[in-house]
């Protein structure tokens, strides 16, 4: 165990930012997720300041940068010491303070001494965010006669208003779900980042399986699929008609071309139609082969996100395309469809395993004496179809 | 398991031959792994099933007994495997198994660190994610446990991709040769605040851990360890309720005049329908869903952080 060599190949998503790269950026500490693309000239506004992201090329994901004002305006600087360590440590006198409560504070506006001039002065002077808030801290009358508890909550209110501070994120399937669910909800079909990682795992999504997907979600459940191939095996982003599905969201992924060229675009019709049948068309990145391949072999599961086709049918159609014993997993927000097309595969003996499941999700606030769950949760992250299809005997070749 | 050997890779064209590896199917409830080898038998209470029978046929395949009763075989998958596997220690299911893959942010390639190994269960998926160019270094130090888990990696196929080491993480941390070069890991220990700190020192910057553990004092402890060294402490609890189906066969009945205006008819599957007493009567049959009356009320928390940057 000693002696073994540790090394891997990772070309995947490298762990420092270059100039043209896409980025995630948490804004204190997950009160606003904004993706953003790194050049030199391209900004992010915070509260009502607009800071330049050049600062962020180059430097490794997870660096933390806080909001200075600078002779030139605000500008972001790179810092090391979270939050955490700053604080002074508390442990034993947590409960020497049990006595302090909150009978003399009273919410007449007159507690801090410091004006809006006052602290505008400060900053034009040069003054950190970090000043400001102790100068906000010093000059409150109020302060020490809170609890260590909600002096801290005032130290972080105080920290996020006068000295924002920005976590540069590798943007990873999880965390671009986890930003889309926060912001746009309805762009992904309101697809939790924990549906998402079930139905990675409920199709068997692996380097070198050829995973067929509907995607009608944005394109996130192709890049999740796509990420997990790390460039060998494929996705088939297919569509039911002419028009291809959007599948914007596979640009925040940072794929390398090793990785992109996994993902093809191909119609359901060219799928399904006869084995050697000649097709000008080909598919949008010339997997004309590949499409043979597909037929021929069958694919090794298939994930569905499609909220606007009929499940059953569309399942009809896209069940005999899977090699026999594939996994497959469908996601709805809407519970009768799945139970429908189970019932309809159950009845057709087309597959076993047939499963719906729901997961539910709860995050919680871990902090010394004050652990329990998030106050706001979400209380609906989907439904998941899942089964395993199964040979039928008759069929023996994909040709008819 | 994995298709990263082109012949063993589960399509059209591929039947179940001897050496394989599939999973007998009785319910989904009632699983079990099974080597194919010519003359052996598999003897349930469907009857007796030869393993003969089975070389030539898909995955997939239903296969008889000499009673005439039924099984399915089916290709293993790290899901399906989860379910077969003998249990030496509690295992984690497929609920928090995807929560922790997609939160430690593990893609092909990506070296990652686990203890304790258990039953493999999570060393599966892991395995998994990491192919076909990553590695699993797991550990546990309980010597039989670690070699019955590499008994099964080699069943499954998967032990190129994962070393199982006997070692007290608790007491003496990873190995050293692991600094700064590892993407994820993973700890499942009594104590996890134990092993944070050399887990911190292996982790390369930004690197992901997660702790998993069932009682919220040991959370609690975790979380004051990872303060010191990593940020983004978040702490999770995923579970999954599970859905019966059912085709109900319900009696409706209308008047004359309310029948041809508001439920209408044609939306139900198939009606029977008759008159009595001037009344139209039908059955309708609907696919109805409950959630399941049983259903695990608690697994573990689950606690990420990433390593600061420094």
């Amino acid at each position: 165990m000693t002696e073994v060599s540790v090394e891997t190949v990772s070309v995947q998503n490298p762990r420092t930012t270059w100039e043209g790269c896409s980025v995630l950026l948490d804004i204190n500490d997950g009160d606003r997720l904004v993706f953003a693309r790194l050049s030199a000239s391209s900004t992010v506004k915070i509260g009502n300041k607009k800071c330049s992201l050049q600062p962020l090329i180059g430097c490794p994901f997870g660096s933390l940068f806080q909001v200075e004002s600078g002779s030139k305006g605000p500008y972001l600087c790179r810092v090391t010491a979270p939050a955490e360590g700053d604080l002074p440590e508390k442990g034993d006198c947590l409960f020497k303070d049990e006595s302090k409560d909150n009978r003399s504070l009273v919410d007449d506006n007159t507690a801090q001494s410091l004006s809006g001039e006052d602290i505008e002065a400060m900053r034009s002077q040069g003054a950190t965010g970090d000043q400001i808030v102790e100068a906000l801290i010093a000059n409150s009358s109020t302060f020490e006669k809170k609890t260590l508890f909600s002096q801290e909550k005032y130290r972080i209110k105080k920290q996020k208003k006068y000295a924002p501070r920005v976590l540069v994120r590798r943007p990873f399937a999880r965390s671009i779900c986890e930003a889309y669910f926060k912001k746009h909800p309805a762009k992904i079909g309101c697809l939790r980042v924990d549906t998402l990682s079930l139905l990675l795992s409920m199709a068997n999504v692996c380097a070198y399986s050829d995973v067929l997907v509907v995607d009608m979600i944005g394109g996130i459940l192709t890049g999740a699929v796509a990420e997990r191939l790390g460039g060998a095996g494929y996705v088939c982003n297919t569509y039911f008609g002419g028009v291809p599905y959007p599948m914007d969201i596979t640009r925040m992924f940072n794929f390398n071309n090793e990785i992109s060229i996994r993902i093809v675009q191909t119609s359901l019709s060219e799928l399904s139609s006869a084995q050697y049948k000649n097709s000008d068309q080909g598919t949008e990145n010339g997997g004309k082969e590949v499409t043979n391949l597909w037929r021929e072999n069958g694919f090794s599961s298939l994930i569905m996100a499609a909220p606007e086709l009929d499940t059953w049918s569309a399942v009809q159609e896209l069940l005999p395309l899977l090699s026999y014993s594939a996994p497959f997993a469908i996601y709805h927000q809407y519970l009768q469809p799945l139970a429908t097309c189970m019932h309809n595969l159950q009845v057709g003996k087309l597959a076993i395993g047939l499963q719906i499941s729901e997961p539910w999700l709860r995050e919680y606030q871990v902090l010394p004496s004050r652990t329990h769950p998030s106050m706001q949760m979400n209380a609906f992250g989907g439904y998941i179809l899942s089964g395993t299809r199964i040979f039928s005997g008759e069929i023996l070749h994909q040709t008819s | 398991m994995l298709p990263i050997d082109p012949s063993k890779k589960i399509t059209f064209q591929r039947w179940i031959s001897e050496g394989d590896l599939v999973i007998v199917y009785e319910k989904h409830d009632h699983m079990k792994a099974i080597k194919v080898c010519c003359g052996s038998v598999l003897q349930n209470r469907f009857g007796v099933f030869e393993h003969t029978d089975w070389i030539g046929k898909p995955f997939g395949s239903k296969v008889l007994s000499n009673k005439g009763g039924f099984v399915y075989l089916l290709a293993p998958t790290p899901e399906l495997w989860t379910l077969v596997l003998s249990h030496r220690t509690q295992i984690l299911y497929i609920a928090d198994i995807s929560f922790v893959i997609s939160f430690l942010e593990i893609v092909p390639g990506c070296l990652v660190l686990e203890s304790g190994t258990g039953s493999g269960s999570l060393t599966t998926s892991l395995a998994r994610a990491v192919a076909p160019s990553g590695h699993v270094y797991t550990f546990d130090f309980h010597e039989q446990r670690a070699a019955s888990a590499r008994e099964d990696f080699e069943k499954t196929g998967l032990s190129n991709l994962i070393t199982v080491g006997v070692r007290d993480i608790q007491g003496e941390g990873f190995p050293e040769n692991f600094c700064g070069l590892v993407d994820s890991v993973f700890l499942d220990l009594p104590q996890p605040w134990l092993a944070i700190p050399s887990a911190g020192k292996l982790l390369k910057q930004d690197g992901v851990l997660c702790s998993f553990s069932p009682c919220i004092e040991q959370v609690q402890r975790s979380c004051e360890s990872l303060r010191t060294n990593f940020t983004d402490i978040r702490t999770f609890e995923v579970l999954l309720r599970s859905y019966e189906i059912h085709e109900g066969k319900m009696e409706c009945s209308a008047d004359d005049e309310s029948g041809s205006l508001g439920s209408s008819p044609c939306k139900k599957r198939q009606c029977s329908s008759g008159r009595r007493n001037g009344k139209e009567k039908w059955d309708a049959r609907t696919v109805m869903a409950r959630p399941c009356s049983e259903a695990k009320g608690h697994t573990g928390y689950l606690t990420f952080a990433r390593l600061k940057c420094l």
